[in-house]
């Protein structure tokens, strides 16, 4: 502590005032300067080199829903069912998790109206162990494509994980099977599956219900891939091309639709869900 | 494999079974100096031989996580060709994804298992260096998933059973696998196992490596192997990401739950089909006898079902894992 701040300290008044620290954040990608509360304002988009930095998924309901909607509760799912540690026991893992974020589990749904378009949307919040995928994302899947189903509406998915989560070893892995299960249900229903990829999404999740949409977006510069890249760097020994497995890369590969910029993104679901919504019956 | 005693001299022998490995050698030398006619060298090779058989059965009888994540990869494990030969008749091999390429990582085609008309769909890792390159070692790309899933189809639109033998360590992780939709190809695959309107029978028979295994595996029934492994990503793996060490496979691959025996109390698979004593390696005509059994009785079961009800038995065993 330096003895400005313990001077600051002792005076009740200034205690809690910002830091130059929480001020102040420096761009993941350029590493430009960036006030805080105007790069928040920007979306969390850098404004020098439109780098789109992590969101989580209170933003994300702000951002691409309707004022009003309405937070769906996060399923109960058995927890540690394998009695998992590895350096640390996986409940102390979800404990530490759970107070650093507003939501019990890493896939967060809602339903509300994408400009006035109808719609559940699921996030999934990195900042929760990664995003990682177990057995109460796999749950908040299919309970997120019920109340579509319920409510006639799509079903909109904005990912962000590693992948499986390790710690619930095959349980993990067997929610892309059982993810998938949904996605045909939400299917059989004649029902739209739009897909956001945002940076990153990758292994398990990617390759099961975040690959499975009618309609595939990815966030610019979002990291979207099967395999890690040093895995595969150790594989083939070669230097990896240029911007590889980034949304522009897919999108000129041909496994996205579209890499759109986070501000049109609520625009760009919105026209979407008007063309692809079930039409009312006469 | 002229004999017993041939075939068990090229058994290669894994690090745990290091003092059998040193009983046989034992026996292999007191074999070639013995001629018949010295009934004291005889009854000790029987002495010894009763010994290993012994000590064989004991060590697979508790075998770790870990050891049976290496029998699960022995170098001389059966593969999907030597079950092709063994229990499968009349096979006619199907190529290709119409798409991009022919991926031998992934070997499908039609064949008869004990009368029943079938599509035999599997990894193939090789058995040499030629035929692990040719097979990738039996990591399969884009375009293998995409002939499984065209292959797939094809048994759901002519009523054939489709019959699964699992064993890759992953699929391949590659930048061409990547540019042509390895996650999607694995999505799409797990799909179409869904999608089946006609019994799916899956086995894991060596290793079920993470997504590259259950985009074949999304079954009706699935069994296993009784020392094959299935996991959501290797020991080794989970030991430099959550230890941030490659030195604790052992432990990760006990923590995760890895085993037959694991996996069928925590509901993931069906049943396990037993193994000869000291492993499917030590004889593969028996592993494939039981595996053919096994898989016999299970289509058997389910072609009681109807189309619709297979499928929603197939999603109600997926759903159920993680509920409460």
């Amino acid at each position: 502590m330096s003895w400005l701040d313990k001077v600051r300290n002792s005076i009740s008044s200034l205690a809690k005032r910002d830091t130059p620290d929480e001020l102040w954040m420096k761009c993941a990608s350029c590493g430009e300067m960036l006030f805080i509360k105007e790069f928040e304002a920007n979306l969390s988009v850098c404004p020098k080199c439109e780098h789109h930095g992590r969101i989580g998924a209170k933003a994300r309901f702000d951002l691409l829903l309707d004022t009003g909607y309405t937070v769906l509760p996060t399923p109960k799912v058995p927890e540690n069912p394998l009695n998992f540690r590895d350096t640390k026991k996986y409940p102390d893992r979800l404990k530490a998790a759970r107070a650093t974020n507003p939501y019990p589990d890493a896939l967060t749904n809602a339903y509300g109206a994408v400009n006035g378009a109808k719609a559940v949307l699921g996030v999934q919040d990195f900042k929760f162990m990664g995003g990682s995928m177990g057995m109460a994302v796999g749950e908040a899947f299919v309970a997120g494509v019920e109340k579509a189903i319920a409510e006639n509406c799509a079903y909109v998915i904005v990912t962000a994980a590693g992948g499986a989560r390790m710690q619930e070893g095959i349980l993990s892995l067997m929610q892309m099977p059982k993810t998938t299960v949904a996605t045909r249900r939400l299917a059989a229903a004649g029902l739209p599956y739009i897909v956001v990829l945002t940076d990153p999404t990758t292994g398990g999740v990617t390759a099961s219900y975040a690959m499975l949409g009618d309609v595939q977006i990815a966030e610019p510069g979002a990291l979207i891939g099967f395999a890690g890249q040093r895995v595969i760097q150790d594989t083939i020994r070669e230097k990896l091309p240029d911007g590889f497995q980034r949304a522009e890369y897919l999108h000129a590969h041909g496994m996205v639709d579209m890499v759109v910029h986070r501000k049109d993104l609520k625009d760009t679901l919105a026209t979407l869900l008007g063309y692809l919504a079930r039409k009312e019956v006469a | 494999m002229a004999d017993d005693t041939d075939w068990k001299i090229m058994i290669s022998f894994l690090d745990f079974e290091k003092p059998i490995a040193e009983l046989e050698a034992r026996i292999a030398e007191l074999r070639a100096t013995a001629d018949g006619s010295d009934l004291d060298i005889e009854s000790e090779i029987d002495k010894l031989a009763k010994k290993s058989a012994g000590m064989l059965e004991t060590t697979y009888a508790k075998l770790s996580p870990w050891q049976k994540t290496q029998v699960a990869r022995h170098p001389q494990r059966p593969h999907f060709v030597d079950y092709l030969r063994l229990i499968f008749t009349d096979f006619v091999a199907l190529a290709g994804d119409r798409t991009y390429g022919e991926d031998a990582a992934i070997i499908g085609g039609l064949a008869t298992l004990d009368g029943r008309k079938v599509m035999v769909i599997g990894h193939e890792k090789g058995h040499d260096t030629a035929t692990r390159i040719k097979h990738n070692f039996g990591m399969a790309k884009p375009e293998g998933y995409r002939k499984a899933i065209r292959l797939m189809e094809m048994a759901s639109k002519f009523g054939l059973p489709v019959v699964t033998l699992v064993d890759t360590a992953g699929a391949f992780p590659g930048v061409e696998a990547e540019e042509r939709g390895q996650s999607e190809a694995i999505a799409r695959s797990t799909e179409a196992c869904l999608a089946l309107g006609v019994p799916m029978v899956a086995v894991i028979v060596g290793e079920g490596g993470s997504g590259g295994a259950v985009a074949i595996a999304a079954a009706n029934t699935v069994l296993m192997l009784e020392h094959s492994v299935y996991s959501v990503i290797s020991p080794e793996g989970a030991s430099s990401i959550l230890w941030r060490t490659p030195d604790k496979a052992a432990d990760a691959a006990t923590a995760m739950k890895v085993t037959a025996q694991d996996l069928l109390g925590l509901k993931v698979i069906d049943g396990i089909v037993p193994e000869p004593i000291g492993g499917a390696h030590r004889d593969p005509t028996a592993t494939a006898r039981a595996l053919a059994d096994a898989v016999g009785r299970e289509l058997d079961a389910l072609g009681r079902l109807s189309g619709a009800d297979l499928i929603r038995q197939r999603e109600e065993r997926f759903l159920a894992i993680g509920s409460l």
